[in-house]
């Protein structure tokens, strides 16, 4: 395996030189620098800056829905400003708070927290953290990213639709989306959705090819598997995860396609919908569930395991201790990605899946947790003893390993099917999944932004309002997400946009107004947050030394403003792993330094 | 108006904020960048710290202010064993999540950065994380183990005694069929579906079995309290799910798949007026599958009541089958059959009594 690495790096060296050798002396024009750019780092960014816009659209659709749940039935002229029939009256009309709902679902885990998050630091940290010029097929790359972009732009068409965008909830349980007859949002916004989500896995599919390939066959001399940062092991398995699972989703998207446009019956079986009787017979619209969740619940980790390695590595940098157990927090991230493709049908415990594959999947569901349990122990200990510095990052990464806890533990709830009878599909889920993927994720991504910051744009974001958005952000997240699980307890249901007629769910008026409240506060930070990041990009204060955290990887050897190929000279060698924090009573050893002769061994 | 000063005090705050922050980056650099830094680092710490300890206090409050709100004891035998694994499992959690978020925000606070500390070299230790490997796992074998045994218990056949109702769900309403004396739910083939004909389940009525089967809309599905029911559920247009908060059961109806889920109710609706002290309850049926803009409003009831009350209840019921044939309703025939010695132009009356 190292012999077949080797000779792969040399011939990548023998390009590297002829490539970095006439660097300097071209000039890219403004298109092929910035906008189809070849460059990881660049590409890294257009997909962080797009995932930044997705996020605003996507917060604000909450904020949106929030209003109606926090005060249902009342006015806001505004609305009916902006969107006009949708919101007839200033109040949020049925079908529009669905279509919210939905694409709500549909940008965050995808747009977001898929392409925004694992799009941007596999780009950017893949090669910089392996040592390598640029990503193994550079254009391949950069058509990832136009193919995402296309996917964005038939995303925003579908909204500005007549009869509106998808709205059967971001899952797309036929028959309901298959059926425009059922629902305004399965006319022509299904389809729009349907092909903007087959270009989004396109796009995704080629970015995970590339990202593996790079992390196989790229990496520069000495950087053997194990001593590769966590964060290139995590992003390494959520692109095997994504490359393996998004193929189906793909298919459950194409036949849903052909059932909505050319009379298959994959999906759809004896259906009578407005009275008119539908010649299907056949088909099955649990088939569905299971292409999507055989997706969808990789997809969770898809979100996650970006954010655990980059918290993992910010965790231990500013502890200035090397992360505990690095075997056990690799073993663990394998574990993850083995069982993720394992799980799927506990999101259909309640659909009339036989109860014996139902208890099998009980126990492999709660198996994942052991390791999720073996990371967060690892993170503690890491804590445990070091010298802690509370940059902006840390206090995300530490937020992250909070929230993770939190939604985790629920997840044992939801996992074990006895009490998912009584918890599925109630607010107890929205409460979870938020936590734990949501906002974990988005605190994993938040800490990312700040920890790399500086090497994106060679300044650093203002601290102070960095601090301020941790916080609010922090404390905002708990009052949303915490006493959301007693309305599920309740047996309220999911996506209620009104609860007055129940008998049973009527009792939580004054918690979600103030869920409500709370959510347009942290909303409006975030918004605070996008405009210290763009400010920064031009008037932040400016970077002044190559290793501002004082950190071991390969990426802070390289240039302040590093450019296409990132290292001047020659690619720098690797003597040791990446966590050699505290070590012989030094404060941190880089990784290209040589393993001195007196060293103790870890 | 309103609105505009609503933006307008959101936008000055934006710029009050932001202008204290670009301050306070002038003033760091002018004062030193590191002595600000560890300033501030402390301030985090601290922060860390009382978060833990409000947030701590948050859990007891919030607990304190909702626990009353969530719904009192279940109303059935499966709902008992769903709560005891409920609260086995909210036991269990709650253990690691004070451990794990108290050592997190102490480890913060308390190795937060110092001139007097160095860190402490520790990168592995094999016999810790084997410790933490197998006390989880367990931990969870014995909730695994717990919860498939309920888990069977509850998804097992229903007993042979069990009353069955057959629930279809459709946008967005709720539609009930009991088997009638033969206990036997009748065929039924979707596209005999047709309300104008008085068909809505889509019986077959050739089938015999479907000849006694009584059609239940627009009220409230009554059940037998003590007595197992078998619901065998169904829908016409999309998937919907029988959700029944008190007895704490779920269960997807979908187009083309029939499901079913059994229980027994244990208590009555009067019962539970009673006990809830709320003299308008009921039992609720929602529909927990998104089905559409009237999801939220999907709504049924269900009156749980002695065997008696429900035997009368079920006595003022007619087949649907009457419905369809007027003419094969015996209560039609022997007026048919009065009215044609009464009178000789009866022919008109067998279609008035079909409206009933």
């Amino acid at each position: 395996m190292s012999e077949a690495l080797h000779i792969h790096h040399d011939t990548a060296v023998s390009h590297d030189v002829h490539h970095s050798g006439d660097h300097g002396h071209h000039h890219q024009s403004f298109i092929s620098k910035y906008v189809f750019s070849m460059d990881h780092k660049t590409i890294a960014k257009q997909f962080l800056i797009t995932g930044i816009i997705w996020a605003i659209i996507g917060g604000l659709f909450s904020v949106l829905f929030r209003l109606q749940l926090g005060f249902p039935g009342q006015s806001f002229p505004i609305l009916e400003t902006f969107f006009g029939h949708w919101a007839k009256g200033g109040t949020i009309q049925p079908e529009f708070y669905y279509a919210l709902v939905t694409m709500h679902g549909t940008v965050l885990v995808f747009f977001v927290l898929t392409a925004g998050l694992s799009g941007t630091f596999s780009n950017f940290l893949i090669p910089l953290q392996v040592g390598a010029r640029d990503m193994a097929s550079p254009f391949l790359n950069m058509l990832s990213y136009w193919f995402f972009f296309l996917a964005s732009v038939i995303m925003i068409a579908s909204m500005f639709l007549q009869t509106g965008p998808a709205s059967g909830g971001w899952t797309m349980y036929p028959p309901l989306s298959a059926l425009g007859q059922a629902n305004d949002g399965s006319k022509l916004g299904a389809d729009f959705w349907l092909i903007g989500m087959a270009l989004f896995i396109v796009s995704q599919l080629m970015a995970g090819l590339n990202y593996i390939s790079t992390i196989l066959n790229m990496r520069t001399k000495g950087m053997s598997m194990t001593r590769m940062p966590l964060t290139i092991w995590a992003l390494f398995f959520t692109a095997v995860l994504g490359v393996l699972s998004f193929p189906v989703l793909l298919s459950g998207a194409i036949l849903l396609l052909f059932d909505r446009n050319i009379g298959t019956s994959f999906f759809l079986s004896d259906i009578v919908v407005n009275g008119e009787v539908l010649p299907n017979e056949g088909g099955s619209a649990i088939l569905y569930q299971h292409l999507f969740w055989f997706l969808g619940h990789p997809e969770v980790y898809i979100i996650l395991l970006p954010a655990m390695g980059m918290v993992s590595e910010i965790l231990s940098i500013n502890s200035r201790k090397p992360i505990f157990g690095y075997m056990a927090m690799l073993g663990s991230l394998f574990a993850i990605c083995i069982l993720a493709f394992l799980v799927w049908a506990h999101h259909m415990f309640v659909t009339g899946l036989n109860p014996f594959l139902g208890s099998v999947f009980v126990l492999l569901t709660l198996l994942i947790a052991v390791p999720s349990a073996i990371k967060v122990f690892n993170w503690l200990t890491t804590l445990w003893r070091g010298n802690i510095r509370f940059t902006p990052a840390m206090l995300f990464a530490i937020g992250f390993v909070s929230l993770f806890i939190s939604g985790g533990l629920t997840g044992i709830f939801l996992g074990n099917s006895t009490i998912d009878i009584h918890l599925h599909d109630t607010m107890f889920v929205v409460a979870h999944f938020h936590i734990v993927m949501g906002v974990a994720s988005m605190f994993g991504m938040f800490a990312g932004i700040y920890h790399w910051f500086p090497k994106m744009f060679g300044r650093y974001l203002n601290n102070t309002l960095a601090y301020f958005h941790f916080w609010v952000t922090l404390v905002g997240a708990y009052l949303i997400f915490w006493p959301m699980h007693y309305e599920g307890l309740a047996g309220m249901p999911r996506r209620y946009l009104d609860k007055s007629i129940w008998v049973s769910f009527n009792q939580f008026g004054s918690l979600d107004q103030m869920i409500t409240i709370v959510t347009v506060i942290v909303f409006a930070v975030q918004l605070m947050f996008v405009f210290n990041f763009f400010y920064s990009i031009f008037k932040g204060r400016k970077v002044t030394t190559a290793n501002p955290w004082g950190a071991t990887t390969l990426e802070w050897t390289t240039p302040i403003r590093p450019g296409h190929g990132n290292w001047t000279g020659e690619i720098p060698e690797v003597h040791r792993w990446p966590y050699d924090y505290g070590k012989d009573g030094r404060d941190f050893i880089p990784q290209t330094e040589p393993i001195g002769a007196n060293e103790s061994k870890h | 108006m309103q609105t505009f000063f609503i933006v307008a005090i959101l936008a000055l705050g934006f710029l009050v904020t932001f202008q204290i922050a670009k301050a306070s980056e002038y003033v760091a650099v002018l004062r030193g960048e590191e002595k600000t830094r560890k300033q501030t680092n402390k301030i985090n710490a601290f922060l860390l710290l009382i978060f833990l300890i409000v947030g701590l206090i948050g859990v007891f409050y919030c607990n304190e202010r909702l626990k009353g709100k969530i719904l009192g004891a279940p109303a059935s035998d499966h709902g008992v064993h769903i709560d005891t694994m409920l609260y086995i499992t909210i036991a269990l959690t709650g253990i690691v999540f004070f451990a794990t978020q108290i050592a997190l925000f102490w480890f913060s606070y308390k190795y937060q950065e110092s001139d007097n500390r160095k860190a402490f070299y520790y990168p592995h230790n094999n016999k810790l994380e084997l410790i933490w490997t197998v006390i989880p796992a367990i931990t969870l074998t014995v909730l695994v183990g717990f919860g498939i045994f309920y888990w069977f218990k509850i998804t097992g056949e229903a007993p042979k005694n069990a009353m069955v109702v057959e629930v279809t769900g459709s946008q967005f309403k709720w539609e009930f069929r009991y088997p009638g004396k033969d206990n036997i739910l009748g065929k039924k083939y979707y596209k005999e579906i047709n309300d104008a004909k008085n068909n809505p389940l889509g019986q077959l009525w050739d089938d015999p079995a479907n000849h006694d089967d009584i059609y239940i809309a627009g009220e409230p599905m009554h059940l037998v309290v003590n007595k197992p029911i078998k619901m065998v559920i169904g829908a016409k247009d999309v998937i919907h799910d029988v959700g029944l908060a008190h007895f704490r059961m779920k269960m997807d109806a979908v187009p083309g798949t029939p499901t079913t889920m059994w229980f027994t109710p244990t208590k009555t609706s009067k019962q539970m007026k009673e006990e809830t002290g709320n003299p308008n309850f009921v039992y609720e049926i929602s529909c927990d599958q998104m089905c559409g803009k009237g999801h939220w409003s999907m709504r049924g009831e269900i009156v749980v009541e002695t065997q008696e009350e429900f035997d009368q209840w079920m006595a003022t019921k007619k087949p649907k089958y009457f419905a369809a044939f007027p003419e094969k309703d015996p209560a039609v025939q022997k007026a048919a059959a009065a009215a044609d010695t009464t009178a000789a132009k009866a022919a008109t009356q067998p279609v008035a009594m079909a409206g009933h």
